[in-house]
């Protein structure tokens, strides 16, 4: 569903970009607002979500799925975390439809999927694991690492079973807004991915940007 | 039942238990009575950080259902088994599992002093207590396959559970590719509305399987398929496992 945003980035207290194939691990505190702004178009922001205060519990993919008995992500929709705690509600969106069923990228899948030397090429999950791997303070591992959400990605099931990876219906400009309902630590892996059309083929920026409550 | 089953026993409903499948064996899960779902995980015994991921299982199969023909994939680009036969057609790996609310706000909340062993155990309950007799724990939970479910999605994305959907007698047969620690349950899928809660018997049967053959179903399937098998013969090399799965050199 289609909700545009009342808020101005003008009046933000923090706006920042993030380059294509770069991670960017943040708190973001209960009650703020996060918008995710797809600067160019057709870029797949590969998203996961802590407890700030207890790391170990964070978003469930199936959880908020299965909660909200449909499988896309949109305004109306609360991130669940794997204790069934409502982490985020998605407050405004003109994407209209997000993914949280394809997961992310990484070297070992991309073997299986494209070829077996496509192993060395950047991956989500690298700038994950270099991320929790970097910022120690969190006590995250790769066991924390789980289902994400595709932000700007559409992945829609066929009535027969199939799942297909359609040409993103995101556009440049495009945004996804979310209120915070706890402490959350934010993972963003802008996608680096060049062997589908989850990026154009050209992964590009995108704009990062922080409301107070 | 194929007679290179060499163990046979049921799991009642709303139970669970786990085991380590060995490279080259089958397990063979019967619904008895219809109606039932078995919740599973799986994870490499040798590095349990190798875990099922089902988003990967999907996207490189391009497709949402499981049955015969697909393979389930670790997060490692692996082939933990392969789906070598199904009479059901379609297994849920979008909707994960009941927990204690969903088991409570459905059917109540029952407990062991009035229940005994019949008290309403719930999914991820029963997930923790087998990661834990393995020192595995709640981050180690990955997405579960929900085996004899269907869940029909709608052109906008909505959820409804198939009422009906596998009958009495119904099975499908797991190849394992590669050690596997599975860990399963028989309590009902997450979607489940039977007014009661529903206590479903899972038969299941350990077995050995026949080398892999290079015109292998599941290998053929997809050309995913092809190079996740070499990636398990990679991983198996230097092993008589390696050569059962056709790549000797």
């Amino acid at each position: 569903m289609m909700r545009e945003s009342s808020l101005l980035v003008g009046d933000a207290h923090r706006v920042e970009v993030v380059g294509a194939g770069d991670y960017w691990m943040e708190e973001v505190r209960a009650g703020e607002t996060l918008r995710i702004t797809d600067l160019k178009g057709n870029q797949a922001v590969d998203t996961l979500f802590f407890n700030a205060d207890h790391p170990h519990e964070r978003y469930s993919a199936f959880d908020t799925v299965r909660e909200q008995r449909n499988l896309y992500l949109t305004v109306g929709t609360t991130l669940v975390s794997d204790d069934g705690n409502p982490m985020l509600d998605i407050v405004a969106d003109t994407c209209g439809r997000h993914d949280t069923l394809g997961g992310a990228c990484a070297g070992e899948s991309n073997t299986v999927r494209y070829a077996l030397e496509k192993k060395t090429m950047h991956s989500c999950r690298d700038s994950w694991l270099l991320a929790v791997n970097t910022h120690t303070q969190w006590g995250l591992t790769k066991r924390d690492l789980t289902h994400n959400i595709n932000f700007f990605m559409n992945v829609p099931v066929t009535p027969t079973g199939g799942l297909t990876f359609e040409d993103g219906i995101s556009a440049p400009g495009k945004y996804v807004e979310l209120t915070a309902r706890m402490n959350v630590l934010v993972l963003i892996s802008n996608c680096p991915q060049l062997n589908n059309p989850c990026n154009g083929y050209n992964p590009t920026p995108i704009e990062l940007a922080i409301w107070s409550s | 039942m194929s007679d290179a089953n060499k163990y046979r026993d049921i799991l009642p409903g709303g139970r669970h238990w786990s085991f380590l499948a060995r490279q080259g064996t089958t397990l063979e899960l019967t619904d008895v009575e219809g109606g039932g779902n078995v919740g599973m995980l799986l994870y490499n015994p040798a590095n349990p950080l190798e875990r099922l991921n089902l988003p990967d299982t999907l996207k490189c199969q391009h497709t949402f259902k499981l049955t015969a023909g697909h393979c389930l994939y670790s997060d490692m680009g692996r082939i933990f088994c392969s789906i070598t036969a199904d009479s059901v057609g379609w297994h849920d790996a979008s909707s994960g599992t009941c927990n204690a609310g969903i088991v409570a706000r459905k059917w109540g909340s029952t407990n062991y002093q009035e229940a005994r062993n019949d008290y309403c155990r719930n999914g991820r309950d029963c997930f923790l207590i087998e990661l834990g007799k393995y020192g595995l724990g709640r981050r180690d939970m990955a997405a579960n396959v929900n085996w004899f479910s269907r869940v029909d999605i709608t052109e906008g994305g909505d959820m409804d559970l198939a009422v009906g959907h596998s009958t009495p007698g119904a099975n499908l047969t797991l190849r394992f590719e590669m050690d596997t620690l599975v860990l399963m349950h028989t309590c009902p899928h997450p979607l489940d509305a039977s007014p009661e809660y529903p206590r479903k018997p899972i038969a299941y049967a350990l077995g050995v399987a026949p080398t892999v053959a290079e015109d292998d179903p599941c290998r053929l399937s997809r050309e995913e398929n092809g190079r996740g098998f070499t990636n398990n013969a990679l991983y198996l090399l230097g092993t008589n496992a390696a050569e059962s799965l056709g790549e000797s050199s």
